[in-house]
């Protein structure tokens, strides 16, 4: 499914290399850190890993500008931390403490910042879509010329709200890039149990809306499609879609029991097709950076991800008196 | 032979119209389908067509005369005669060469100044009008406001003056409009979201709540929703039961929501403008049938009403009546009725349902000692059981008699009117519960 797409023969640069490399290694080992702090009932509830997806969302970050909006779904530790928030926040929200994004009250999956263009975290599938095209509504009605990144999930796509965002996205030419990052499975259910149109990039197609089906687990390839589609949806307005082939690693949820599919489709992806394995090869072969600096490179950023779990960690619970507080917005 | 066309019901609330032009004259042969007449019904102006061929022989109503009964007599049309015949023998009436086609009548928003009557619609409208001119970020979205001019008329005016970008007719789709304009809302605009009656947010109810009223809360105050929702709600006439039904308590279950109820057009327009300033998702409750009532208001009214306030009606000492929208009429009506009885009812206008008024439910029970609760709602766990249990927890000792509440009957709207009129509160169910607490 994802050798369908097509190759991209362009080569990053070395710059955008490093700095993708670096998010996409943060994404993992935050996630990874997240899991583990999963397991030692420090992080409660819900919890939705992106391991395996990374290159999607950094991809497609690197393709945007200052002003520009991304809203996603409930799987968006990945998302917030390529937004630029940062991973003490977003770890110390994952513990429930009084130094989280949204002081503890909202959880995994709803978090927000407004400085940094992230509307969310969103925990109703499919709910993130009319959302965002609301939010590409507000750029056209205040002519701003920005495009909103708009995230949902294969199962998402299947939801009825899809297409009535879809409808008005294209009757009223809203600059939404709807990106369905397909791994797959909805929870347990693969895409081949559940759509009856298989190619998502389609599904705009009765109205009027192009799409492209993209190899998301190749940073190139990302970067190529999202270039494009930014630079088509911002000068012309009009929505479009790109819908990320991609993989998740772990289960949907911490408390998947994973009958639905085999270790060895697992480990087929991991080995052959890993977004940060395949962009770390290409450093290496371009000279970009050596082994020993990747080295160093890593050890950062697993001191950035033990820095955020222990921040977390020493975050104090948020006072009582929190309860009531934000229920209500008090003024203008 | 001579056929009588009558004034016809054109919505199921109509029960009179104004004719506003003949669109033929008399002497005129008509085909199955030509427009006679225009009318102006409380929801819309259309016209009206021949049922039958034949020639236009009297007419029985003049031009521009109001208040026409439904299944009045307006005109006799001869069928089997010819035009000539007519001609000459009767009377002929002038009608002025106006282009027939224009449905909808553009009316300038700026009411008269010297108006000192005004109507819930048009208090409504006004305020809609007001918020747009004073914040450009104000806009207003939903079924027909646009074109149209509104379902019910409410929104009259406005695509004329702020144009499309701002009046936006939307696709028949609640969930994706609601959500939409929620959307729009985190970026900072200001949506009022017309629901067409709020039999329809049924289907927006997931964004409604999961997404306008919850997000402030969940982002640790990052993210505000300001957002109103309107439209009419309540028991419209013989629509039956996906159309008519009171939701108000639905909405006042949810904390992050603020939800109005308000009765009189001066109320509809200060609470509309404070709903919309407000930084809050806010239910804007109306009700169909109000629409056409009349209220005065003071010239440049532009009075900001609070939310959270509710307001006395009438004055009394013996038992507080406690209701909102509609119901309030049914009130007033039986209080008058209770006075000559000796009875001397106080009402209390709730205005906004959450966040109660729990002050003025309790200042009014300390001076009557005894509340009759009135809602066209549902009984189980509606708005009546809410302000019981306020009265119980905070004004027990002040209570003379247990409170009662009149509510609607625990069944979906039936269609048949008989069956309608029992399902709702009705005067003598009210006056008969009140006088069951004085004996």
């Amino acid at each position: 499914m994802i050798n369908k797409t097509k190759k991209i023969s362009r080569k990053l640069s070395k710059s955008d290399a490093i700095e993708a490399y670096k998010k996409m290694l943060l994404i993992r080992r935050f996630e990874e850190k997240a899991g583990q702090s999963y397991g030692l009932g420090q992080i409660g509830g819900f919890c939705h890993l992106y391991i395996g997806q990374e290159a999607v969302v950094v991809g497609l970050q690197m393709c945007i500008r200052d002003g520009d909006q991304v809203i996603t779904t409930y799987r968006d530790h990945g998302h917030m931390l390529a937004c630029g928030m940062s991973p003490d926040g977003v770890m110390a929200e994952l513990y429930g403490r009084a130094d989280g994004y949204s002081k503890g009250k909202g959880g995994s999956m709803h978090m927000f910042s407004k400085e940094a263009n992230f509307f969310g975290g969103h925990g109703i599938v499919g709910a993130s879509v009319p959302l965002g095209t609301g939010l590409a509504f507000s750029n056209k009605y205040k002519k701003n010329k920005a495009v909103t990144l708009t995230y949902f999930g294969d199962g998402a796509a299947n939801q009825g709200q899809v297409y009535e965002s879809f409808n008005m996205a294209k009757l009223w030419e809203l600059p939404c890039i709807y990106v369905i990052e397909n791994n797959r499975y909805a929870m347990g259910t693969s895409v081949q149990r559940s759509s009856a149109q298989k190619d998502l990039s389609q599904r705009g197609i009765s109205f009027g809306i192009e799409g492209e089906q993209v190899n998301g687990m190749d940073i190139e390839s990302v970067i190529d499609a999202g270039k494009r589609a930014v630079t088509k949806v911002r000068n012309n307005g009009g929505p479009y879609i790109l819908e990320m082939l991609t993989y998740r690693y772990r289960g949907h949820s911490m408390s998947d029991p994973a009958q639905y599919r085999t270790r060895d489709e697992v480990k087929e992806v991991r080995e052959h097709s890993d977004p940060i394995e395949s962009l770390k090869n290409l450093i290496i072969e371009n000279n970009f950076l050596t082994e020993d600096k990747l080295q160093v490179l890593n050890a950062e950023i697993k001191q950035v991800v033990d820095q955020s779990a222990q921040f977390a960690a020493d975050s104090p619970l948020p006072d009582p008196s929190e309860l009531f507080v934000d229920v209500y917005q008090l003024d203008a | 032979m001579k056929t009588e066309v009558y004034m016809p019901a054109m919505s199921p609330s109509m029960t009179e119209g104004t004719l506003t032009k003949w669109l033929v004259k008399v002497g005129d042969h008509l085909k199955i389908g030509d427009p006679i007449a225009e009318i102006e019904t409380d929801k819309a102006s259309m016209e009206v067509e021949s049922q039958i061929e034949g020639v236009i022989s009297e007419f029985l109503v003049e031009n521009g005369q109001g208040q026409i009964a439904v299944k009045t007599p307006i005109a006799i049309i001869e069928t089997n005669t010819s035009t000539e015949k007519l001609k000459g023998k009767l009377f002929t009436n002038t009608i002025d060469d106006q282009p027939k086609k224009k449905i909808i009548k553009d009316r300038v928003i700026d009411h008269d100044k010297k108006q000192d009557k005004i109507s819930v619609r048009e208090a409504i409208r006004d305020a809609l009008a007001e918020e747009m001119r004073r914040d450009k970020n104000v806009f207003v979205m939903g079924e027909e406001v646009a074109e149209y001019q509104g379902a019910y008329k409410v929104t009259q005016g406005l695509l004329q003056e702020f144009g499309s970008a701002r009046v936006i007719d939307t696709p028949i789709t609640e969930n994706g409009f609601a959500g939409l304009a929620i959307g729009a809302s985190f970026s900072g605009l200001k949506p009022v979201v017309e629901f067409m009656t709020f039999n329809f947010s049924l289907q927006a109810m997931d964004h409604i709540i999961n997404s306008a009223a919850k997000t402030l809360y969940m982002g640790g105050g990052q993210l505000n929703c300001p957002i109103v929702f309107r439209g009419p709600n309540g028991a419209a006439a013989r629509v039956a039961a996906q159309h008519s039904q009171d939701l108000t308590a639905w909405f006042s279950h949810i904390p992050g929501l603020k939800v109005i109820s308000p009765f009189s057009a001066r109320d509809h327009k200060g609470l509309l403008k404070a709903a919309i300033r407000d930084p809050n998702p806010v239910i804007f409750l109306e009700n169909e049938i109000l629409y056409s009532e009349q209220e005065s208001i003071l010239e440049d009214n532009n009075d900001i009403i609070s939310i959270g306030k509710a307001k006395i009606l009438r004055e009394g000492s013996d038992i507080t009546l406690i209701s909102h929208s509609i119901s309030l009429k049914m009130c007033l009506e039986a209080s008058k009725k209770l006075a000559r009885k000796n009875i001397d009812c106080e009402i209390l206008d709730l205005r906004t349902i959450k966040p109660l008024d729990t002050k003025a439910i309790i200042s009014s029970i300390q001076k009557t000692n005894k509340c009759v609760v009135v809602e066209q709602g549902w009984s189980q766990c509606g708005v009546s059981s809410e302000i019981i249990s306020v009265i119980m927890e905070n004004a027990f000792d002040w209570l003379d008699a247990p409170v009662l509440r009149l509510t609607g009957k625990d069944v979906p709207m039936p269609y048949a009117e008989n069956l309608e009129n029992l399902a709702l509160p009705s005067e003598d169910e009210l006056i008969k519960m009140v006088e069951s607490l004085f004996e």
